[in-house]
């Protein structure tokens, strides 16, 4: 649905994005990942055509953007990164507006209501975009861009500034899009990638660095066979019976929580099959266990992990 | 209706509504007629005192009007100074980028929304014409041309304004240097001595006094009718390469 081949973009002597390439099937949901300054929203750009790259070439829905600029953004729905609206429109005339610049065909007036009770505006419909609250806001954003029904929506920063309930409601609206379109959206959290998308393309300095399901990043990390242990008991006696477990090759005390509860990181060159053994031996010896578990590395450490290796392979080079 | 130029209809409504809706246009339609309205007194006044049995065109209107486009200069940048910064400013103008609108089509609504808001304005000093025409009927045919002269010189120096707009998000820069571009553009000829002889053919070529003043006379003169036009062409011309500016400069 989107597809963007070598895309790159200089502002004079700066590139900010260099020879991006990748493909957002049909219903995907697909997260851009990185640091600020990476060249999301760069890529979003050019694909809005809100600018043109400096070379290479994106397609929305088999449309090329640089050679049908129109019929492609007719395609797209988007919500820039400042959520950028008229602060004196009322919401119902602001989206009507957008209904109409957008080409929307038939009753303008059916579109605005039905994008305003997707996004939960109805009770709003005559209020001031200007008076609104910031999570308001951020519906009025989304709202015009999903209100021509486009195939393709790009949402750049989608939850940037808004209180954790906030987020949370913006996050299950995007989901709940995710039947109607192929979504495209870019964000600096990274456990946004993990609750919303379905795939992660990860950013840095204009290159993409990774590309993966989010399952299989987070697998990828699990597979270096760690394990979480969460046991209450004497720190040196647990740490000396899980060393003599058969397959473990060490242990690294995490955390020395209240009431003796320990949280241990054991590694094993066998990975999780020494699970079941660490149990016992941990069973066996009366302490409580509270928790044994494959220890997942959370997205910010891989994201560390990818970037370090990143580097090294540039210094390498 | 053609389903091509509905986006563009739909953002001459919206430039056009928020004018409306906004107070500032009052204001500066309030303080325009206040002093319009001030000189056509004073001028009627004079007219009456000394040129009355006069032509009424040379005495009358070639005065009020001149005066007219003085305040009309006045107040110019303040309607055009927001078409664009105020958008830049607001982000708003990434929606506009990014609609299937061309670049043409968005200068094209801006243009046109400020020239709706300055017929509004100025076709309310028809008022003063009717006033004197139900108490002694004069030529009409002077009368309309100074019309259509105000109109086109009015449309040079809004497509100046909006162009001048398109550079900055900050409006009072815009409003600022759109106020010295039409003030120059109009008084470039005042002082004729001051030009050298050579040159001042040039300068009274340039100046939109010397185009505007024979539609005064009830003069239409296809010079100074294309000179109004060249000068629109042209700001939506460079319009159009400032918004194209954002290729390069990767900012709105």
């Amino acid at each position: 649905m989107i597809q963007a081949q070598h895309l790159t973009k200089d502002y004079g002597l700066f590139r900010a994005v260099d020879g991006v390439s990748f493909r957002v099937g049909a219903g995907e949901i697909v997260g851009l990942l990185g640091p600020n300054g990476s060249g999301k929203t760069t890529i979003m750009r050019m694909l809005t055509g809100f600018f043109a790259p400096t070379s290479g070439t994106c397609t929305i829905a088999g449309i090329d953007i640089a050679r049908d600029p129109r019929e492609a953004r007719r395609m797209i729905g988007y919500l820039p990164e400042r959520v950028a609206l008229y602060p004196d429109m009322p919401v119902q005339g602001f989206l009507s507006f957008i209904a109409k610049v957008r080409g929307v065909e038939g009753r303008v007036q059916g579109a605005v209501d039905e994008a305003m009770e997707v996004c939960g505006l109805t009770s709003m419909a005559r209020r001031q975009i200007g008076k609104l609250s910031k999570g308001y806001r951020q519906r009025v954003g989304i709202a015009q861009a999903i209100i021509h029904q486009p195939q393709v929506l790009i949402l750049d920063e989608p939850t940037v500034g808004l209180d954790p309930r906030q987020i949370v409601e913006i996050r299950s609206l995007i989901r709940t899009l995710s039947g109607l379109a192929t979504v495209l959206l870019s964000t600096h959290i990274l456990p946004e990638v993990s609750v919303t998308c379905s795939r992660v393309l990860i950013l840095d300095k204009g290159h993409v660095i990774a590309e993966d399901s989010v399952e299989a990043l987070t697998e990828k990390t699990a597979g270096r066979g760690e394990t979480l242990v969460r046991v209450t008991g004497a720190e040196a006696d647990v740490v000396s019976a899980i060393r003599g477990t058969a397959g473990v090759e060490d242990v690294e005390v995490l955390e020395r929580g209240q009431n003796g509860m320990l949280a241990l990181a054991v590694t094993s060159a066998r990975g999780g099959a020494i699970r079941s053994h660490l149990v016992r031996t941990l069973v066996d010896g009366g302490w409580p266990v509270h928790e044994v578990s494959p220890r997942l590395m959370s997205l910010e450490d891989l994201f560390v992990d990818i970037l370090e290796q990143a580097g090294r392979a540039e210094r390498g080079a | 209706m053609n389903l091509t130029i509905r986006p563009f209809l739909a953002l001459l409504g919206k430039e056009v509504r928020s004018f409306f809706a906004s107070p500032l246009v009052y204001f500066v339609a309030a303080v325009f007629l206040a002093l319009s309205g001030y000189y056509f007194y004073t001028n009627l006044n004079a007219f009456i005192t000394f040129g009355f049995g006069e032509s009424i065109v040379e005495h009358l209107w070639q005065r009020l009007f001149s005066d007219i486009v003085r305040v009309v200069i006045t107040v110019i940048p303040l309607v055009t100074m927001g078409v664009f910064a105020e958008e830049k400013h607001l982000g708003t103008v990434e929606l506009l980028y990014t609609a299937p609108l061309r670049d043409f089509e968005i200068f094209a609504a801006k243009f046109l929304a400020c020239m709706a808001v300055f017929v509004v304005i100025t076709g309310s000093t028809v008022l003063y014409p009717v006033l004197i025409y139900r108490i002694q009927p004069f030529d009409l045919s002077s009368l309309l041309s100074v019309y259509l002269g105000l109109l086109l010189l009015i449309g040079a120096m809004v497509s100046i304004g909006v162009f001048l707009s398109s550079l900055t998000e900050t409006q009072l820069i815009a409003a600022m240097f759109t106020y010295g571009a039409v003030l120059l553009l109009w008084n470039l000829s005042w002082n004729e001595a001051a030009v050298p002889g050579d040159l001042l053919g040039i300068v009274t070529q340039l100046c939109a006094f010397d185009h505007f003043e024979p539609f005064g006379r009830g003069v239409i003169d296809l010079k100074d009718v294309s000179y109004f036009l060249a000068i629109i062409t042209l700001m939506g011309w460079l319009t159009m390469r400032s918004m194209e500016s954002r290729q390069w400069r990767g900012r709105r």
